[in-house]
């Protein structure tokens, strides 16, 4: 049996435990509103642009002149993964979720012929990428806190990507991120990036019927859009990301939370039970010693 | 009888309200557009300045707008741009 000293020494250190992790879960909680904010207030840019873009693509004829970023390379033998997760771990399964949904598909590419390279947005990703595919990693970033994350950055890295992508460095690119469905469930999800992927029906009826008139022509302006899609795809998974991590950290340190709680609890009561068990000892050493006079 | 303008970047939804007329800095030139205006598709050229007409006749006030792209339909104008103000 501990000590009586040993057990209150124990039961404040998961006391501080249990306040460290409460007050990160409050953080966590008011970060995640204002990620769900930024989330929800990049939608209406994402969703114009794609539907403009599915608009025109269904009227470019998909020739050898068409752009490469939508037509492909004609092959599909390169794919590049790319992986998006935080720099921070502490968040339950968040990262581990998309790591590990990017590892089967990379394993179901390899498994038909095709090589997979990861392209890495995120030390925790990184970090569990290399444990089994260190040398497969092109590049990697950190992208810090993925709430103060502006569109500049990622326009930096849609550049970088497009640039590799237009040197044939790969032939079709996948982006991993977890999507936020509720504070609860956050969904690891693969999208294309690149060639874009067209809707071949829905957004194009919004246009069709009226005549239009494109200014420059739609090869042009389609030229131009390409390359913005990307950055906006990559932006979106950004703030998804985001609002996932904080979900994730939130329930992950409610978790954490309880069971300091419970551990107390436990802690506590076997606490009152030694000193009661110590306080019967002396009492019966008392009685004994006064009876034996 | 207003035209629906909406100004939209990846960040936010910057504006969203009826005005008179706007006044469109396109790649291939300037182009205002009223209630009932054509469809057209247009890039925009990078820095220039899109002018709001809040009504006829009113001084028109100007958000600087980069790498855009804008949208005439029945539903009004939308301009996509990669930065605002």
């Amino acid at each position: 049996m501990a000590s009586l000293k040993a057990l209150k020494i124990r039961i404040n250190s998961v006391k501080s435990t249990q306040k460290i992790t409460k007050a990160m879960k409050m953080v966590a909680a008011a970060k995640l509103r204002r990620a769900q904010e930024a989330a929800e207030a990049a939608r209406p840019y994402a969703e114009r642009l794609e539907a403009v873009v599915s608009s025109i693509a269904s009227k470019v004829e998909k020739g050898p002149q068409a752009p490469k970023l939508l037509a492909g390379t004609g092959k599909d033998d390169v794919h590049l993964f790319v992986v998006a997760t935080s720099d921070k771990g502490l968040a339950g399964a968040f990262n581990t979720n998309i790591v590990r949904l990017a590892r089967r598909r990379a394993e179901e590419l390899r498994a038909a012929g095709k090589t997979v390279k990861f392209y890495t947005i995120g030390k925790k990703g990184r970090d569990q990428l290399a444990r089994t595919y260190r040398g497969d990693i092109v590049h990697s970033i950190e992208p810090g806190d993925l709430g103060k994350l502006g569109f500049d950055s990622v326009q930096e890295w849609a550049s970088d990507l497009t640039a590799r992508f237009e040197a044939g460095e790969f032939d079709v690119a996948h982006l991993f991120f977890s999507k936020f469905v509720s504070v609860l469930t956050q969904e690891p999800t693969e999208i294309q990036l690149m060639p874009v992927a067209v809707a071949e029906t829905g957004a194009v009826a919004a246009t069709a019927g009226a005549s239009v008139e494109y200014e420059p022509d739609e090869e042009e302006i389609l030229a131009d859009l390409l390359p913005r899609n990307v950055s906006v795809q990559l932006l979106r998974a950004q703030r998804e990301n985001a609002a996932s991590e904080q979900g994730s950290k939130m329930t992950a340190m409610d978790n954490a939370t309880r069971n300091a709680g419970d551990m107390i609890n436990k802690l506590t009561i076997q606490y009152n039970r030694t000193r009661q068990a110590a306080i019967t000892t002396e009492l019966v050493e008392i009685i004994s010693g006064a009876e034996a006079l | 009888m207003a035209l629906h303008f909406e100004l939209v970047t990846p960040e936010r939804l910057v504006r969203s309200e009826d005005v008179h007329m706007v006044v469109v800095p396109g790649t291939e030139g300037d182009f205002g557009v009223l209630e009932g205006h054509m469809p057209v598709m247009s890039t925009i050229r990078s820095d220039a300045d899109v002018e709001i007409y809040a009504t006829a006749g009113s001084q028109p006030e100007r958000i600087k707008i980069t790498g855009g792209f804008a949208e005439v339909n029945d539903k009004g104008l939308t301009i996509l741009a990669e930065h605002a103000g």
